[in-house]
């Protein structure tokens, strides 16, 4: 692997005295798709939180392409070209559907203002399966669309490096089908994302690599069927009794 | 962004409006010059308290602090620099006050916004009283040829400036940015957004306004003294008159002012003793009947009547 | 030595007062801007007793605090309740309540005016001096000291000991567990915030019997009030105590040293320092 885009080192996140994640190392190639499962509470989100920002780190440092991350604020690391979805999906109540992609596009890590925003902000319309919808309110959405929507909007910077959290969780078959689709066009623009899932059809298809965590540690890391046939992978998941 | 059509409608309309408005002291120097004072001083304070508040839903009372300051700016300097240029000066002088206070409060929940506002004038009342009863001085005297009319032609332009600010920052990357930040502010920042900065520097808006606004009404009182200059009852008055228009449009505010600064007027010259009642039941009044001011009882009322031309 | 003792005379009675804004703002999530109006209406009450049937203030505050409960537990379920339901998030509430107890600090204000007037008034109780430390100090202050102690000091027994107080401190803690773990949220919010309307209007009693007191004095206590709670940390018995006696201790030296017309200043800036440099309280743990 030569420089890995993300790379986590040591990565711990301690709540009073609860470890939620506990000396987290991966690396992330460019144009990789990385899965992060885990049993519930394992904490996944935290670590996305983590490299996000949204979380100040305990100890331990995450970089982006060999320069230090992990201590700037959220809006820091999103400029330089990491960006994000929400595990219960964050839109802007006031605002219609392309408002709320726009939002995306003014202030991150590709900035466009005025006409070439709300065109910017159409053409992701389009791509996300939206398209015409622009003028509607958010009200007027059902659930996928309302996560076509924050996607759109995580993609409106053009990130480099995107963290998906959960979201294809939710989706009828046919909805995930298509969910699937529309991150594969992502990676093949050359995106590298990190995706924390617990659809077994969608680690598959998507992932080329997974990290699986239990109670804050990493446990494995390899291709999905490697870590899907890991004997403590399946006691993570299980319980002992079953395993 | 260029203008629409509706855009230049709009500016047209508005410039028309405050000529209108600025005719008033031809048609009476007395009672209604002096009311007129009054809304124009409240409109300036309430529609840039608006601004800030309006977005980010902190609750500033620090507007007396402001005010007070830009009084003091005047009545200190109105001997030596000439009266425009004191008024230019106050309102430097408030927006780098705003910028401190939000640096040190903003960061932080709203509670301690609110606590921090209430508390600074008090804060910058008992310093100045102190400086002055140690240096033996009790008041100041503002003497100037600026009458009646000519304050009330400040205060209309210093509104205009507050509507042209307001407008412009609408149609601006900051503006976008604190819509943003008043919808959720996590995303706000996982938008790339300056969450703090973009707070600070729309606070300094109103605080340069209010100190503005402070040091053209200075000569108007002739004798500042800092119980007057400071009085907290200002920045409770500007708060009610821009949440009872409804601070969420730039044209809100001044919905409440007109009207609240004939009912305290009414109540003051009938009832001197109930005006803290009054701005009581005001507050009552604002958050649970009117919450969103007449702006969201306008906007209620429309969509209930849409909502029957559909049915 | 003087000024310490003074000092920490003061702090015991803000102590007091700042506890029953605790109690109101750690449980009932009400940041009670009108909290100075029920201490000033304490003390209206203490003095009206005092002055019409000779009561003494001690006896009174029996009489105050059931009746500061019953008031403002109707005040929460009335006026704030509705608040607590219709808010979509902390933040809503947070302006809400602020709004709505300034609107009831504003009409306390209007009401004690238009009934007593807007003078001062104070009463002589007890305005004898004692020896401390080989200092004289009035007797009111301390006996005043005292009965902040002993009311402290039961509720924080009260706090710490009850099936009560334990569920009070666990909505403080972490309301949505309380719920599920059967603990009925409204009710005990209803009952903490009165009961820290109860504490502080006893405290406006008993500040009556050594400061002098007006209808519009209110905003002044409330500003301690939050000063010491915020420094304190919210729902930390023993910040809010600390910091209530390094806040009486602060405005004495100031008062002695400098001039009386800057206490508030000097608490502003005691404040301000904690804003900048420990916004979670004295003793709270960072916020991870």
């Amino acid at each position: 692997m030569s420089t890995p885009v993300l790379s986590l080192r040591g990565v711990t996140k301690r709540f009073g005295g609860l470890v939620a994640v506990n000396a987290m190392d991966f690396d992330v190639a460019e144009r990789e798709v990385v899965g992060l499962l885990g049993p519930n509470g394992s904490g996944k989100s935290t670590t996305l939180n983590l490299i996000s920002g949204a979380l100040p780190l305990t100890s331990g440092h995450v970089s982006l392409w060999g320069s230090r991350i992990s201590g700037l604020p959220a809006q820091t690391i999103t400029r330089k070209g990491v960006s994000r979805t929400f595990q219960l999906v964050r839109l802007l109540p006031s605002m219609n559907v392309r408002e709320n992609v726009v939002a995306g596009a003014v202030f991150g890590h590709r900035r466009r203002w005025g006409q070439d925003a709300w065109d910017h902000a159409d053409q992701l319309l389009d791509k996300v399966g939206l398209g015409g919808k622009g003028d509607m309110a958010l009200g007027q959405l059902t659930y996928i669309d309302t996560k076509r929507v924050e996607l759109a909007r995580t993609l409106a910077s053009d990130p480099k490096v995107l963290l998906l959290d959960e979201w294809l969780a939710g989706l009828n078959p046919t909805e995930l089908q298509i969910g699937i689709t529309l991150i594969k066009s992502l990676r093949d623009e050359g995106r590298t994302i990190i995706l924390v899932e617990h659809v077994m059809d969608a680690i598959r298809s998507l992932c080329d690599r997974c990290v699986v965590m239990a109670s804050g540690t990493k446990i494995a890391e390899g291709t999905p069927t490697q870590v899907l046939s890991d004997k403590e992978v399946i006691r993570a998941y299980l319980g002992d009794d079953d395993a | 962004m260029s203008l629409t059509a509706t855009d230049i409608r709009n500016l047209c309309l508005a410039s028309l409006v405050f000529a209108i408005c600025a005719l008033l002291p031809l048609g009476d120097q007395g009672y209604w010059l002096g009311l007129g004072v009054t809304i124009a001083m409240f409109t300036a304070l309430a529609t840039s308290w608006a601004l800030f508040s309006g977005p980010t839903h902190y609750i500033s009372l620090a507007t007396a602090a402001f005010f007070g300051v830009g009084t003091y700016v005047t009545g200190l300097g109105i001997d030596t620099l000439p009266f425009w240029s004191l008024v230019g000066l106050a309102g430097v002088i408030g927006a780098v006050l705003a910028a401190l206070v939000g640096l040190a409060t903003l960061r932080l929940s709203g509670v301690y916004f609110v606590i921090f506002t209430l508390g600074l004038a008090e804060l910058v009342r008992q310093v100045i009283t102190w400086v002055q009863n140690n240096s033996g001085q009790k008041g100041l005297y503002v003497l100037t040829d600026l009458d009646e009319a000519g304050i009330y032609w400040w205060l209309l332009g210093l509104s205009a400036a507050v509507f042209l600010t307001g407008w412009l920052i609408g149609r601006s990357r900051l503006g976008f940015a604190l819509r943003i930040i008043g919808d959720d502010e996590t995303v706000a920042a996982h938008s790339g957004i300056n969450t703090a900065r973009a707070k600070v520097l729309l606070f300094m808006v109103p605080g340069a306004v209010a100190a503005m606004t402070g040091a053209i009404l200075a000569p108007r009182y002739v004798y500042i003294e800092p119980s007057l200059a400071f009085a907290p009852i200002l920045s409770f008055q500007v708060v009610i008159m821009a949440l009872l228009g409804g601070a969420s449009r730039l044209w809100g505010p001044v919905l409440g002012v007109i009207p609240f600064t004939f009912l305290l007027e009414a109540v003051s010259s009938n009832f001197p003793n109930q005006t803290t009642l009054v701005i009581g039941v005001a507050f009552l009044v604002i958050v649970y009947l009117l919450p969103g001011g007449f702006v969201g009882l306008m906007g209620r009322i429309n969509r209930h009547l849409n909502t029957r031309e559909g049915a | 030595m003087d000024i310490l003792i003074t000092g920490i005379l003061l702090g015991g009675t803000y102590a007091l007062i700042a506890m029953g804004l605790n109690l109101q703002y750690g449980v009932a999530r009400i940041m009670n801007l009108a909290n100075g109006e029920i201490l000033v209406a304490g003390g209206y009450f203490a003095f009206i007793a005092y002055t019409a049937t000779q009561l003494s203030p001690i006896l009174t505050i029996f009489l105050v605090a059931p009746l500061a409960f019953a008031l403002n537990w109707l005040i929460y379920r009335l006026m704030l309740q509705p608040l607590v339901n219709r808010a979509k998030n902390r933040g809503q509430l947070e302006t809400d309540s602020i709004l709505a107890t300034f609107g009831l600090s504003f009409i306390g204000v209007g009401l004690m005016l238009s009934f007593f007037g807007g003078d001062y008034f104070s009463y002589s109780f007890m305005a004898f001096p004692v020896e401390l430390l080989g200092n004289t100090y009035g007797a009111n202050r301390v006996l005043s000291f005292v009965m902040a102690v002993l009311i402290c000091g039961a509720l924080y027994l009260w706090l710490n000991r009850s099936r009560a107080g334990l569920s009070i401190r666990a909505i403080a803690t972490a309301p949505a567990s309380a719920r599920l773990v059967g603990i009925d949220v409204k009710h005990l919010s209803a009952l903490a915030f009165a009961l820290g309307g109860a504490v502080t209007a006893v405290g406006g009693a008993l500040i009556s019997t050594y400061l002098t007191l007006d209808a519009s004095t209110g905003v002044v206590f409330t500003l301690k009030a939050l000063i010491i709670v915020i420094m304190g940390g919210v729902g930390d018995v023993r910040g809010t105590i600390v910091a209530a006696l390094l806040l009486g201790i602060l405005e004495t030296l100031v008062a002695s040293l400098l001039d009386p017309g800057l206490t508030l200043a000097a608490a502003y800036v005691m404040f301000l320092g904690i804003l900048l440099f420990r916004p979670q309280g004295l003793f709270g743990k960072k916020p991870t």
